[in-house]
């Protein structure tokens, strides 16, 4: 029968990946786990103690921790659906015929936003931003806006630039769906209606689904995972006003040295993520 | 003619997405050739006679040709040790039937949506018990937590579009599986093999939290670099701008190249 191999050769395939992953991948979660439950604070290692669940106890009830996720959460909920419009937009534009060499020109420079590190996005932030001698005030026509060191506007920065990196990613996955349709279904729509918003809620949607279903669960974890780029621009400040979850759990662990705490809340984090994952391979793998 | 006006909208639409795609980088670029003292004038200058000698003391004053090498070692590093182990397992998932290969499989791709921090925290405190901070080889295995998946999840895919006829062909003539993956499915595999040594690479090279978390000094990486310019008052914008200039022009490059396959990369586990 077809890829009916002996048990051995199996393993010596995949065992060496498995092994892999799981040392660098599972032992360091067991690690995890042993800390949360323990206080461990990097300044008195002399009296690391079990404590039980304390450290969750102090997590679940820690208001700074259901602000951050709050924050993190909100932050999804005002740059997606911003990058979900501009990218429709975007994706419908490079979708009309003509202009091939102009399509081109615009599909790769879409590349080069979501390649960009992420740190580097962040020390941008702090250079075209920047009140006295940034770009951003003079481009808006000599405004002498506090972007970094007020809590609202450092906010709205992080938008912005959440936006710019990854609008350009939604925009070329629902290109690829747009590309899917059937070119003889869309013409015969376009002779049926004039109406562009009929040919999209009908025609083209459909094939867009997939697509949005896969950005929405991505951005999702992404901005659970976000860090890099805050880090730089604003550390989660001013204030606690852009301290999103794994910047929390960075000061938390790195800047406040209680590990124990940090372990804590990044198991709940992970719980919280593997539910969302778990969410999403039923939705995804059994309904589209 | 309101097809001639709907071309120009156009034309003038697919200017402003490439410019606004396109300006962060021509700033920053611009930033790194000013001396400092243009650099903070306000409101900002854009004529002015550019010099290079931010990116000459950056990379020879301040150590980032140093930083740029640990990230080069270190990104190759991880992507063939993700190679040697992702592109047999990537075979196995392609080709055998085994019980448990839907789980092994979600697991390997769940790994994408873990965050970082949630390891970075442990990892810290092994490396530091192990002796094991700012070393290269410790970020070498940490990066596979997210490389490892990204290869076998292309690589997989790569594997499933070559013909079944060629393997059968090839054992009835009594090869061995590893001669069919090495000799007949791996040549045809190459082109989605390369494409995950490049994200791989990306990945790996645009990397901060673990950098910043477990290197010091000897093993520094090139963004954890870029911020420890940020400390203090006074900052040299006009530094950091080299420095970035410097980290994302491979990364640019190499994004071109696989631009096609991005999107793909970038949807793992969550695209058919």
């Amino acid at each position: 029968m077809r890829g009916q191999v002996p048990r051995k050769t199996i393993f010596s395939f995949i065992g060496p990946a498995v092994l892999g992953l799981a040392i660098v991948g599972i032992a360091p979660l067991l690690y995890a786990i042993w800390t949360s439950l323990h206080f461990y604070n990097l300044t008195q290692l002399r009296r690391v103690e079990f404590i039980g669940l304390q450290n969750y106890w102090n997590v679940l009830t820690d208001e700074s921790f259901w602000q951050a996720m709050w924050r993190t959460l909100f932050l999804l909920g005002t740059a997606l659906p911003l990058q979900i419009a501009l990218g429709l937009g975007i994706a419908l534009v490079l979708h009309q015929p003509g202009l091939t060499l102009l399509k081109t020109l615009a599909r790769l420079s879409l590349v080069l936003p979501m390649a960009t590190t992420y740190a580097v996005v962040g020390l941008l932030g702090q250079v075209m931003f920047n009140q006295k001698f940034g770009v951003v005030n003079q481009l808006l026509g000599g405004a002498d806006i506090n972007w970094i060191g007020d809590p609202q506007n450092a906010f709205i920065m992080i938008i912005f630039w959440d936006v710019w990196q990854w609008t350009p990613f939604v925009a070329l996955v629902l290109l690829a769906g747009l590309t899917m349709v059937p070119g003889e279904i869309e013409e015969a729509a376009r002779l049926e209606t004039k109406s562009k918003w009929t040919i999209l809620r009908y025609v083209q949607l459909p094939f867009l689904l997939p697509g949005l279903v896969a950005v929405l669960i991505l951005r999702t974890a992404d901005t659970l995972k976000l860090f890099d780029m805050v880090f730089t621009l604003t550390r989660g400040g001013p204030g606690a006003s852009t301290e999103f979850i794994s910047l929390l759990i960075q000061r938390v662990g790195f800047r406040a040295f209680d590990q124990g705490l940090a372990s804590a809340q990044a198991i709940i984090l992970l719980i919280i993520t593997i539910v969302l994952a778990q969410i999403y391979i039923r939705v995804f793998y059994k309904e589209v | 003619m309101t097809s001639t006006r709907s071309l120009w909208s156009q034309i003038a639409l697919l200017v402003v997405i490439i410019s606004l795609c396109v300006f962060p980088f021509y700033w920053m670029v611009t930033t790194s050739l000013k001396t400092q003292v243009v650099a903070l004038e306000a409101p900002p200058v854009w004529l002015f006679e550019p010099t290079l000698d931010n990116y000459r003391a950056a990379l020879f004053e301040d150590g980032v040709l140093r930083t740029l090498i640990n990230s080069l070692i270190i990104a190759v590093c991880t992507t063939a040790l993700a190679l040697v182990l992702g592109v047999p397992a990537a075979f196995a998932l392609a080709r055998f039937e085994f019980r448990g290969k839907k789980d092994l499989w979600f697991w390997f791709i769940t790994n994408r949506m873990v965050s970082p921090i949630v390891l970075a925290l442990p990892f810290f405190l092994i490396a530091r018990n192990l002796g094991v901070l700012d070393k290269h080889i410790t970020l070498i295995l940490i990066y596979l937590t997210f490389n490892l998946p990204i290869v076998i999840w292309i690589v997989t895919d790569q594997f499933r579009g070559i013909p079944y006829d060629l393997d059968e062909a090839a054992r009835l003539e009594g090869a061995s599986q590893f001669t069919i993956m090495r000799k007949i499915c791996l040549p045809l595999a190459m082109p989605g093999v390369a494409v995950s040594a490049i994200f791989s690479f990306i990945f790996s090279w645009n990397e901060l939290m673990f950098g910043l978390v477990l290197t010091r000094s000897e093993a520094k990486t090139a963004p954890a670099m870029a911020v420890s310019f940020m400390e203090g008052y006074n900052l040299p914008y006009g530094k950091i701008m080299a420095t970035s200039t410097l980290i994302v022009i491979p990364v640019l490059i190499f994004a071109l190249i696989a631009s096609k396959q991005l999107v793909r990369g970038l949807t793992m586990g969550a695209v058919k």
